[in-house]
């Protein structure tokens, strides 16, 4: 199944990597991951989509756990929460796809940053599902590039994750 | 009054009450290598290898149980002591290793003898830190040490670039340390433990399964405790020897692939299983789908990740051994219920009829000296009592079977990894921290000439070890498996040229005894415990054709071991020359 893992990290340099080759070392997978400071420079958010069968996903919060870096973990998945990513996405917008590409826009209440001549740049918030559906919907203007920020989570109510 | 950054080096050291430090010098620690020539607080034991001096750091940590500490230089200092962390941390050891690094302002050049030290360990440690001030140097010397040896022990490295020993600020060592991201558990769950007890006491074929966990976790005295009130059987791990004394008659032996069939077999039909520090890995559990059929587990480790990681439990309790079983002992003392008896004598009849199987028997009228005779005579002529590190093949497994431990740190072999090359470093380790006891490195010809340099530290420091060599002039535990398993194909597992070990080891100042009749055996080991102020080695010419039973092979099942001590056929010395 998949997960969404969120953690509290402590900001220290090595401490990124010393999660990236945990899921390396032990062969588990990581669908996306993100990670920034916090309002307290100490700390770094980090969050990741992971997938396994329940087995392997009580071993990797396990595992994550154990690295001294990791100040405090979530699995997100176990209880209410929202998650958000963001997508940047280029496409062709010459002549008639422009219009359509608008149209689309305005249905995923998506936002265009920059036009050119032949291009057209946008953003959109959301579910990965909804940025997925958006991407197919746009992908027949022709897509130039995209990019995607990875899954950020947090816990809905008054359930949260902080020191 | 302001100090530089290797006297503040040496200072912690000295603060934290450190007596060893086992190192090799080189350019990026040469100012710590002054630091220490103008103190006499901490004494350096220099190795011959990097290898050797992180082994050494491995073998007085285990036998004292505080961390081993270990100093080199930059990139191929740090490099070559990876195989020995990777050892600490596969068996879950506290050292402390300190690498010397290029000045700040060249890393990342690819500097002279640059590594990314904390990037090449990372996989391997249980933390590492780069200091990258002179004024975090104490505070991350502390938290190195803290982190080593606290919750599961483990290797910290700590990297220091040479300008950081250069560079000068006040000193003053913390005293205490604490960490928002590392507070390590000690007792368990009262709930958890309390269910525990009662499973255990419903139990009609129970078995007690411990691991290094409880040598690590200072908890033999308790586990002996717990064990002789249930009267439950008790069997060891490979790491777990002399957690619970060997001679007792409720204990089963080692358990595994190599362990007793009476262990094995009682791990194979117990219905409730209590594993406690241990960590149900592959060598111990066979083929996973056949493990414990009809059991229920109650799994006690320090490190929650251990738990349920290879077997699920039913019984998951994370905590230290020692205060678990203390409170263990108290709500079975407390408890109206108490072990069925009447099961329990049933059971034990059956253990007993496992035993009579005499599993570990060889032949005795041999003409050919059997390796197992010379462990046997080893156990004896040193009371049970010597300090036994070894290195790893068949001489690991005979070593570990017929030596019986009835202490803890008294068994040091590199378990989890394997590494030959960690007996003869990890002895001069042991011998150090306890001069007056006998020290014996169990090894094998192949495995010897692994870290065979360090001979020569033995001499710079007197340090007086026994080493008995089974040489079976074949890497023996190889050559068992392609005789099991590839046919007879002995590929590259004998060992062609060997050097005359008498000769080496006079070449290094010490003595060596070849012994080549059954009948010299007792006399060699006899002769060399008396050489009380030299090392000896002891080159026992062995049956080539023996092999380690019983056996559990890759994918069976714990109850289908190999007890057939079916005779090897292997060319023999003579028919290969
Ligand atoms: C560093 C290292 N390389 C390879 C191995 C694989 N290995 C395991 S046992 C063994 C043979 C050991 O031979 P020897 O030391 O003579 O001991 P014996 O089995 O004959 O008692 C080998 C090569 C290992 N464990 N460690």
């Amino acid at each position: 199944m998949r997960h969404t893992i969120s953690m509290l990290l402590e900001n220290e340099s090595g401490a990124l990597s010393r999660v990236a080759g945990l899921f390396s070392a032990r062969g588990y997978n990581i669908e996306s991951l993100t990670v920034a400071p916090t309002e307290d420079e100490t700390l770094s958010r980090l969050t990741l989509v992971t997938n396994g069968s329940e087995d392997v996903i009580e071993q990797i919060t396990k595992q994550l756990n154990k690295l001294v870096d990791v100040v405090k973990l979530v699995d997100l998945t176990e209880g209410q929460h929202i998650e958000r990513e963001m997508l940047l996405i280029k496409v062709n917008a010459g002549g008639a796809t422009r219009a359509e590409i608008r149209r689309v826009v305005d249905e995923y209440r998506a936002r265009i940053l920059e036009e050119s001549e032949t291009t057209c740049t946008i953003e959109l918030t959301g579910a990965s599902e909804t940025l997925d559906a958006f991407v197919t919907a746009v992908s027949r203007a022709g897509i130039i590039e995209v990019v995607r920020s990875g899954v950020s989570g947090i816990a809905r109510g008054e359930n949260s994750l902080r020191v | 009054m302001e100090l530089t950054g290797a006297d503040i080096f040496v200072r912690c050291l000295a603060d934290e009450g450190v007596e060893y430090v086992f190192g090799y010098p080189g350019g990026a620690a040469l100012h710590i290598y002054d630091a220490l020539y103008r103190q006499d607080k901490v004494k350096h034991i220099l190795v011959r290898h990097e290898q050797g001096a992180a082994h050494a750091a491995d073998g007085y940590a285990r036998a004292t149980g505080r961390p081993g500490v270990v100093l080199v230089t930059s990139g191929p200092g740090v490099t070559n002591t990876i195989t020995g962390i990777a050892t600490a941390y596969m068996d879950s050891i506290p050292l402390v290793v300190f690498s010397g690094q290029v000045p700040t302002s060249l890393i990342g050049d690819d500097a002279f003898q640059e590594v990314d030290a904390v990037g090449i360990t990372r996989p391997c440690v249980k933390h590492n830190f780069l200091v990258k001030d002179v004024k975090d140097l104490a505070a991350t010397i502390k938290k190195a040490f803290y982190i080593a040896s606290t919750g599961r022990p483990g290797p910290v490295l700590v990297d220091i670039p040479k300008d950081i020993t250069a560079h000068k600020c006040e000193y003053e060592y913390p005293r205490t340390v604490s960490m928002r991201s590392y507070t390590p558990v000690t007792d368990g769950d009262p709930v958890l433990i309390r269910q525990a007890v009662d499973l255990m006491l419903s139990a009609k074929r129970p078995m007690i399964y411990t691991g290094g966990g409880i040598v690590l976790g200072e908890a033999s005295a308790a586990l002996t405790e717990l064990v002789r009130l249930l009267d439950y059987p008790c069997t060891n791990t490979l790491m777990g020897l002399g957690g619970y004394p060997a001679t007792d008659p409720l204990f089963v032996g080692m358990l595994g692939m190599h362990g007793t069939y009476e262990a094995n077999m009682a791990m194979h039909e117990c219905d409730v299983l209590i594993g406690i520090g241990a960590r149900f890995d592959d060598r111990v559990t066979g083929d996973l789908s056949k493990f414990c059929p009809h059991a229920r587990i109650i799994h006690v480790d320090v490190d929650p990740s251990s738990i349920s990681k290879n077997v699920p439990a039913a019984i998951p309790v994370v905590g230290a051994a020692e205060p678990v079983m203390r409170e263990m002992i108290k709500l079975v003392n407390a408890s109206d219920r108490k072990p069925d008896k009447q099961a329990l004598v049933a059971w034990w009849k059956q253990i007993g009829q496992w035993r009579a199987m005499n599993c570990l028997d060889f032949d005795r009228d041999s003409k050919l000296i059997k390796p197992q005779y010379v462990l046997e005579k080893l156990y004896q002529l040193t009371g049970g009592d010597a300090y036994i590190t070894s290195d790893v093949g068949q001489h690991q497994m005979w070593a570990a079977q017929f030596y019986k431990f009835d202490k803890p740190r008294r068994w040091i072999n590199s378990g989890g990894l394997g590494t030959m090359g960690f007996g003869l470093p990890a002895a001069m380790g042991v011998k150090l921290a306890f001069p007056d006891a006998t020290v014996a490195c169990v090894t094998g010809e192949a495995s010897i000439q692994m870290c065979i340099q360090e001979l020569s530290t033995c001499k710079q420091y007197d340090l007086p070890i026994v080493i008995v060599n089974l040489n079976n002039r074949y890497m023996g535990m190889v050559r068992q498996w392609q005789e099991f398993f590839y046919d007879r194909r002995y590929s590259h597992s004998y060992m062609d040229a060997l050097p005359d070990f008498v000769k080496l080891s006079e070449a290094y100042g010490h003595v060596g005894f070849k012994i080549e009749q059954p009948g010299d055996v007792e006399g060699a080991i006899k002769e060399a415990l008396k050489m009380k102020d030299r090392l000896v080695f002891l080159d026992f010419i062995t049956d080539q054709t023996e092999n380690v039973y019983p056996m559990i092979a890759a994918g069976k099942g714990q109850h289908e071991m190999h007890l057939n001590p079916c005779k090897a056929v292997v060319p023999t010395d003579r028919e290969l020359a």
